[in-house]
């Protein structure tokens, strides 16, 4: 035999970090069977839960891990005043639902009044649920926003939360694995969601299916954790199921003060773990894409899905016998060959699991301090969480929003997904901080332009679509 | 779930590509805590006019819909979320397969574990299914999941992906939370092993 092949059987495999994440939770892999891949942690919201836990009724079983489930409530909450009753009652229903089911099979849960409660991708990082090298699960697509603490976490159906439920598992195939990297820094005024628009921009809606990112680079770990949330949030709008940031000091340094984080020796013994996470020199991705997070200016989407994006200052596409862009521009009622810049806005709209942290609720403040919507706008501010509300407010941002002229809102995913009330007219056109732009996604015939929050708070001001880079 | 193994189904085509899953099923009507009577509420913003009546533009609304259980989409199809109210909604509408070029991970998953197939093929064979179900005779396929064959009215025949497990719960009608209970004495093994602090309840 060769003296490399030799070699090569002693040498270690080299591993990405997913990689990593997922041989650490293979609980078996029968051949010509999914992997039986074990759950650490599983989040649990209002919409996607009740069919799962009548699941388990039917069959006479338990939860088997109350103790790796959180349950919260979101999705169809009002964000007005919470404390009153919901006037829907379809939702107040599964809502209701939600409580009876969490306190039947002992699974905790972030009611509305409670301070934990808020957008269920908010909350994980918040408590310290979420953390370097587990898995994480959620009935929601945007379970990947977990991936920026080098977490694996992926968004499942209503099966597969009852399998969890009842197991702690789920039968899964292991993805292909793909680098984005974004190399250099990117200028002032152009944010974490300006660099994930523009990736999916580039690799279209279902660039990533089949794969889970990695996101490296200068520009990632430029980032803040929130920042990096962002960009993970949005891997699904680029077909992939999860999108991962490998650990760092950033990361042990937001974790370091949550209430669940391991504590004292317990912590020491974690951050030592999680610094064997990261990618291993030499290990090699399926596939690479490359931004130049220099280049990149703020982005806007013009269409009815989230790769139909551009550069601010750039022209929407002509269609060119591209029947997608042509029903798209219909819908949108927006010329193609010109800039977005300009367009009138109705509705500026800042929240949802992508862009409501503090971070982003600073930014636009800075914004919007000392100036006013433009009148004719309705803008709308919704805190990720009540935490990240009560901070808002402790640190006068609520204030600033009010004082604007913004109405200023209890924690929820709102607008985002519309099925709380809080949504467009139809012809209506939002500026806004969700993750989502498709058809009627905002309310029936609603128009959504995808942006920053800065962008937002620019195009709130001025009653269009606006540069921030003309504010900062 | 009911086993699934060979039909014979009528096509109706919706030549849309990236249709996400918020078309399919808006998520106004994901207040529900059932799975079924999600039928009448497929694609109801291409389906419905503002004022309720049908939209007798949209193929579903139209003759060669009726009594359909087969889909033919464009590219990509169920991107977005994760909600199973999109597979439960084109069950209870009647379709018992979909065929397009590719599926959104998710939606795939989802499809597989209700039994509605999503069936992947070839560009060029997808073109041809476009340009036969545009004449005017109704399209009708056969779709055999044991083979993995979708044949066409003229004998011919395409071969389509399942991974073996899928196929083999679909033909069987089984149930993969079984699959995994039966093995749970590797997965209590799997936990002394890997002791893990994380607690929602601590």
């Amino acid at each position: 035999m060769p003296k490399a092949a030799i070699d090569s059987t002693v040498v270690k495999h080299q591993r990405t970090l997913y990689e990593k994440v997922w041989d650490a939770h293979v609980v078996s892999h029968e051949p010509g069977s999914p992997a039986i891949l074990y759950i650490d942690l599983h989040l649990v919201h209002e919409v996607t839960s009740p069919q799962a836990f009548q699941g388990l009724r039917d069959r006479g079983i338990g939860v088997r891990r109350p103790d790796r489930t959180q349950a919260t409530m979101d999705h169809s909450i009002p964000t007005r005043d919470q404390a009153l009753p919901i006037l829907d009652a379809i939702a107040a229903k599964q809502v209701e639902q939600l409580r009876i089911n969490c306190r039947e099979f002992g699974v905790p849960l972030a009611d509305l009044g409670d301070q934990a409660q808020g957008i269920v991708h908010v909350i994980g990082p918040e408590l310290g649920l979420t953390r370097p090298g587990i898995t994480v699960v959620c009935g929601d697509s945007h379970t990947s926003t977990h991936g920026a603490f080098g977490a694996l976490a992926f968004g499942i159906g209503t099966t597969e939360v009852e399998h969890v439920l009842a197991t702690q598992c789920l039968l899964q195939n292991r993805s292909k694995t793909c680098e984005v990297r974004f190399s250099g820094l990117p200028a002032a005024g152009v944010t974490a969601k300006d660099l994930i628009l523009a990736l999916i921009s580039k690799i279209g809606i279902g660039g990533g299916t089949g794969y889970v990112f990695e996101y490296t680079g200068e520009a990632i770990r430029a980032l803040s954790m929130e920042g990096r949330m962002t960009v993970c949030n949005m891997s699904i709008e680029g077909g992939a199921r999860a999108g991962m940031v490998a650990p760092d000091d950033a990361t042990f340094e937001f974790l370091a003060d949550k209430p669940r984080s391991p504590k004292g020796a317990d912590w020491d013994a974690a951050v030592a773990r999680w610094r064997d996470l990261p990618t291993d020199e030499g290990a090699v991705y399926d596939r690479v894409v490359h931004l130049d997070a220099s280049r990149l200016e703020p982005m806007v989407t013009w269409g009815t899905n989230p790769g139909m994006g551009v550069a601010i200052s750039q022209p929407v596409p002509e269609p060119n016998g591209d029947l997608g862009v042509r029903k798209a521009l219909d819908y949108m009622n927006i010329q193609p060959g010109k800039p977005l810049l300009g367009q009138p806005v109705d509705v500026v709209f800042i929240g949802s699991c992508t862009n409501s942290r503090i971070s982003d609720l600073r930014e636009a403040a800075r914004l919007l301090q000392g100036r006013k919507v433009s009148p004719g706008v309705r803008m709308l501010v919704v805190p990720g969480s009540e935490q990240v509300r009560a901070q808002a407010e402790a640190e006068g941002l609520a204030d600033v929003f009010r004082q604007a002229g913004a109405d200023w809102r209890a924690a929820g995913c709102s607008m985002c997904i519309a099925m709380n009330g809080d949504q467009l007219n139809a012809g209506q056109y939002c500026v806004s901080t969700s993750n989502r732009n498709f058809e009627g996604r905002q309310g029936k015939g609603g128009r959504t332009l995808l942006a920053s929050p800065l962008t937002a708070a620019a195009s709130a001001i001025q009653g269009a679509v606006a540069d921030p880079r003309r504010f900062v | 779930m009911q086993p699934v193994s060979s039909f014979r189904g009528k096509v109706v085509p919706l030549p849309v590509t990236d249709v996400d899953t918020d078309q399919i099923i808006p998520a106004r009507f994901l207040k529900t805590i059932e799975k079924l009577g999600l039928g009448g509420n497929l694609f109801n913003d291409w389906r419905f006019l503002p004022d309720g009546s049908p939209n007798r533009d949209f193929v579903l609304n139209q003759p060669r819909a009726e009594g359909a259980s087969i889909l033919l989409a464009g590219d990509n199809f169920g991107c977005g979320s994760s909600r199973e109210h999109a597979p439960w909604a084109l069950l209870g509408f009647g379709f018992r397969a979909v065929v397009s070029t590719s599926f959104a991970d998710i939606f795939r998953n989802n499809c597989l574990k209700n039994g509605l197939l999503p069936i992947q093929v070839d560009g060029a064979t997808h073109s041809r299914l476009f340009q036969l179900a545009e004449d005017d005779h109704p399209l009708v396929l056969t779709v055999d999941l044991a083979s993995q064959e979708l044949r066409l009215p003229d004998g011919s025949t395409v071969r389509f992906p399942i991974d073996r497990f899928s196929k083999q719960c679909l033909l069987e009608g089984g149930d993969q939370l079984s699959y995994i209970q039966q093995r749970m004495d590797v997965i209590v093994a799997y936990e002394r092993s890997s002791p893990n602090l994380l607690s929602t309840v601590a």
